[in-house]
């Protein structure tokens, strides 16, 4: 091979991939075979359109009193109907996804993190480490979570930071967990050793070798903790724990609707559905994903 | 019929999967009588244990028979309805495999198990069936009164395959398929439970098909040998026939390349490597690693035929005597 | 205790043991399996030593407890001069490049979601500082050594047979020029006819670059095939070590007698029925008093059960550890 063309260099840049191409090609194989995915992977990506284009989809400014226009029922006007201050439900739901990415994004971001960081270390060195990082999960674990997110929201005073930092104190033992009985399983198998005996350390091993392996079933966990970090962000949304209003968090408008119950329904309803909504959808996706993963579907 | 016993005619078996449709078996012609011993030798993928699982009417989905017959004794067993195979399963042909421990349930003493096979084949209750699992117990070299009592993972592995033997024996079959039965064991007892083996066999004259890789054990424990390569069967002819003159180039290639103690030659492999069965070799399956392949090799595949009396061979290099050493143009 | 032959030693190890405990209780004494007990060997500079025995032998332990891979519990061993039990944890990893090993198990051997030159090409980027295509020529040429081709490079090992991810793992143990090999049964899951060429690829690599191979294995047949040197080991400690002529022409433990009694010969007029070892093979929690194989041995007498035999020289390179070598 004297000159390479950049044609050439294309095809050689593909051509070198192609396992992984190929490997990609059977995940969406598999994908389209799993109808929970599909539907799941649907009402997410709604949501995710939503979150971009709210500005576009919702008619009304989510902050703007309107007391002329309070408590109105559903209408064209206002699809989803008012609230005690005339502001239009469907557009604060609207912009309210986009707390519900953020709070999701930041939860799943620093709890699947530190979780699962803190998991591979104690599953890979074991002994007095795992110990400690083991019995701190346990202790984490004694308690009902949402319990313990609303004494560490109490705590720290309601707001949207705070919420996100309660959660995440709260989420990580799941994935440490998991990351843990992976580790361990993965620093057992012979490509390991085979590594250590090339002359790696333990730090180059465990994050360029055991950690890759660890990171599909935390994957999955993630997608599907994405349903309970909105319930949980709701509930302490709707205890007054959480997001502070006006902030349009889905969990607070339904607890604002909470005292029109009986005569203005559509209040706490329509927030309501969404979050039953985006829930299921993860579920699905989470749970499509878990099925893609397994390896026994896999070659 | 070929063989009285047992005579699997064309056999065409394949396996449905996401990579596309496996061949697994591509027309095996196997055939033999009572109390012959037979030994089915191959590597990985040659379609050993998918012959075996076929003759125990046990090619469930995603496999299927696509084409040719299993005739025990006569009789087709594709025509034979599911509750007369299940009766035939272990009262005539009983199976042992490569892993006895796991091929007991682990939650249930070894007794029970027997004896509840026993139970089922005799059609008599499970209670009354321990006498004969006592009998069997100690007839396969073990401390019955002790070993009735224990669960599978506390037997070693040499102790699992006798007892594994004891429960494929009770029922005194006419066929005893025996799937690796020494592979997962260490030497000393592999040649324990083989000795064992070929003491219970001569005794009771059971027929026994035993599946093996291991070019050894089959020649110290065979009458016949059926020599399979990616799902045919390649040659087929008595143990000394096989080992003295092997005719087939794949045959004499694994005979090469087998090392044994005390003869120190060179050792030659096969090259290339087993081909994959979604997309099998044209011809003969095994052309693109036979040193003799011929034009005709990748076009036709080549039939099993008597070569010489008794001595069965799939291989174009014989099957035009005039062309034996002519005009071979080589591919 | 010194094996008289005219070359250099590579490695001696000295009453190597390694005890694994089993009981984890805090309060009962703990229970330990001997999984190598008090072995002492060497190996001379280019040659092949072969360590044979059945499971529960200690074998694979003793593979990689000689390269400190497992911790020893006690016992010395010396690469050349220097003792690598002394050594700590950087010193160890450097010297690492020296000595490699190849394991038993092509399907796991080999990370599962690496690609080919980063399996092969790791061990560069840990101990040189080179450029990723220095790596990429390094790796080619190493493969090419092993008979896989450039291409292979940008594949992952599921796309490979047993015996090329093999060939894999024999270009990522030589990638580094090491100078020892453990080759921990390196064709026991292969098919007979790719073992009979990895072997012989072995083989030749050991010639064409001078490697010293410790060879693990409980196949006798590749034993010969392959060693110049060999130990039989049963139940954590060596049983008779000498040369290959030794061993396999002028056997003088029971136990190798039998032990060649047990392989099947693939000669279907070769007789059957040969003396063979009785009952099972021993716990190492628990080993026999006395001789370990005399729960097993034919031969046995009053004084195995009571006293444990040493291992002594009988010739030059010859030692047997039996009250009564040279059985009939």
């Amino acid at each position: 091979m004297t000159i390479i063309t950049k044609e050439g260099k294309f095809k050689e840049f593909i051509k070198r991939r192609e396992p992984i191409i190929e490997d990609w090609k059977h995940s969406l194989y598999l994908w389209k075979s799993t109808k929970l995915a599909m539907i799941g992977s649907v009402i997410i990506g709604i949501l995710l359109f939503v979150v971009i284009f709210a500005p576009l989809i919702a008619p009304y400014d989510p902050f703007l009193n309107n007391m002329a226009e309070r408590l109105q029922a559903p209408n064209w006007s206002h699809f989803f109907g008012t609230d005690q201050f005339g502001r239009d439900i469907f557009s604060r739901v609207i912009y309210g996804s986009r707390i519900e990415i953020w709070i999701i994004f930041l939860v799943s971001l620093i709890s699947g993190g530190a979780g699962t960081l803190l998991g591979v270390i104690s599953g890979y060195f074991g002994g007095i480490v795992d110990e400690i990082i083991m019995r701190t999960t346990d202790m984490f674990l004694a308690f009902p979570s949402l319990v313990l997110a609303m004494a560490f929201a109490a705590a720290l005073g309601p707001s949207l930071t705070n919420t996100i930092i309660a959660i995440s104190i709260v989420g990580w033992t799941v994935f440490a967990r998991l990351a843990r009985a992976e580790a361990m399983k993965v620093k057992k198998q012979p490509y390991i050793e085979a590594i250590r005996s090339v002359g790696a350390g333990n730090i180059r091993i465990m994050f360029f070798h055991v950690l890759p392996m660890c990171l599909s079933p935390i994957l999955v966990q993630l997608t599907l903790r994405m349903g309970t970090i909105i319930l949980t962000a709701a509930g302490l949304g709707f205890l007054g724990l959480g997001v502070r209003p006006p902030l349009p968090e889905w969990g607070s408008m339904v607890s604002d609707g909470r005292s029109y119950l009986v005569g203005q329904w559509w209040i706490s309803t329509f927030p309501g559905i969404a979050i039953a909504l985006v829930v299921l959808g993860f579920n699905f996706l989470g749970d499509g994903i878990r099925d893609i993963m397994d390896p026994r579907l896999r070659r | 019929m070929r063989g009285n016993l047992l005579d699997v005619k064309n056999l065409k078996v394949v396996f449905y999967t996401y990579r596309g449709v496996i061949k697994a078996l591509n027309g095996v012609e196997l055939w033999m009588n009572h109390g012959e011993r037979l030994g089915v030798i191959g590597e990985t993928g040659c379609g050993k244990s998918v012959t075996s699982l076929s003759i125990m009417g046990l090619i469930e989905q995603p496999g299927e028979i696509v084409e040719g017959n299993v005739y025990f004794e006569g009789k087709s067993m594709q025509k034979m309805n599911s509750s007369v195979l299940y009766d035939m399963r272990g009262k005539e042909i009983s199976m042992i495999f490569q892993e006895p421990v796991s091929a007991l349930n682990p939650v249930m003493k070894v007794g029970f198990q027997i004896a509840e096979s026993i139970a089922r084949t005799k059609k008599i209750s499970i209670k009354s069936a321990y006498p004969d699992v006592f009998k069997m117990l100690e007839l396969v070299g073990l401390d019955a009164g002790r070993v009735i009592n224990l669960y599978p993972h506390e037997l070693s592995g040499g102790m699992a395959q006798r007892a594994m033997i004891a429960m494929a024996l009770s029922s005194h079959p006419k066929l005893l398929i025996a799937d690796e039965p020494t592979s997962a064991l260490d030497v000393t007892i592999q040649a324990q439970i083989m000795k064992l083996l070929d003491d219970l066999v001569s005794e009771m004259g059971n027929a026994v098909i035993l599946i093996t890789h291991d070019m050894g054990v089959a020649a110290e424990f065979c009458d016949k040998i059926a020599v399979m390569y990616a799902g045919n069967v390649v040659e087929y002819a008595s143990t000394t026939d096989i080992f003295d003159e092997p005719l087939h180039p794949y045959t004499k290639g694994l005979l090469k390349a087998v090392p044994r103690v005390g003869q120190s030659k060179e050792l030659v492999g096969i090259p290339g490597t087993v081909p994959d069965l979604v997309n099998p070799p044209s011809g003969c399956r095994f052309h693109p690693r036979c040193s003799h392949a011929m034009k005709i090799c990748a076009e036709e595949l080549p039939p099993l035929f008597e070569v010489k009396q008794g001595h069965y061979v799939a291989c174009h290099l014989y099957t035009r005597e005039g062309e034996h050493d002519g005009n071979r143009s080589k591919i | 205790m010194e094996i008289e032959v005219k070359s250099e030693m590579l490695m001696k190890v000295e009453n190597l043991k390694k005890y694994f405990p089993i009981s984890k209780s805090y309060f009962s004494h703990s229970v330990h399996v001997k999984a190598v007990d008090d072995v002492t060997f060497m190996i001379p500079t280019k040659s092949i030593f072969a360590v044979v025995g059945e499971s529960g032998s200690g074998k694979t332990t003793l593979a990689r407890t000689v390269l400190r891979l497992i911790e020893p519990t006690s016992g010395k061993i010396f690469y050349e001069d220097e003792d690598l039990t002394k050594f700590n944890s950087k010193q160890l990893r450097s010297f690492r490049k020296k000595m490699q090993i190849i394991s038993q198990d092509p399907y796991n051997s080999l990370h599962p979601r690496k690609l080919v030159k980063d399996i092969v090409g790791e061990g560069l980027k840990i101990h040189f500082h080179m450029s990723s295509n220095a790596i990429l020529d390094k790796v080619k040429e190493t493969l090419e050594r092993v008979g896989l081709r450039e291409e292979h490079m940008f594949r992952y090992p599921h796309e490979f047979s047993g015996g090329q991810r093999q060939r894999i793992a024999t270009a990522r143990a030589l990638v580094l020029k090491p100078e020892f090999l453990v080759l921990d049964e390196p064709t026991s899951a292969l098919d007979v006819s790719v073992q009979a060429i990895i072997l012989k690829m072995l083989k030749e690599l050991k010639k064409s670059l001078e490697l010293t191979y410790l060879f693990i294995t409980h196949d006798l047949a590749v034993v010969d095939y392959m060693a110049d040197y060999v130990a039989v080991m049963y139940l954590g400690q060596i049983m008779e070590m000498g040369t290959k002529e030794d061993i396999f022409n002028k056997t003088a433990h029971p136990y190798t007698l039998l032990l060649m009694n047990s392989i099947p010969d693939p000669d279907p007029h070769v007789r059957r029925g040969k003396m063979i070892p009785q009952g099972e093979i021993p716990s190492s929690v628990n080993p026999p008093s006395g001789c370990r194989f005399h729960t097993r041995c034919p031969y046995a007498k009053e004084i195995c059960k009571r006293e444990e035999p040493k291992l002594v020289k009988i010739s030059g390179t010859h030692f047997v550890k039996c009250h009564f070598p040279n059985p009939t």
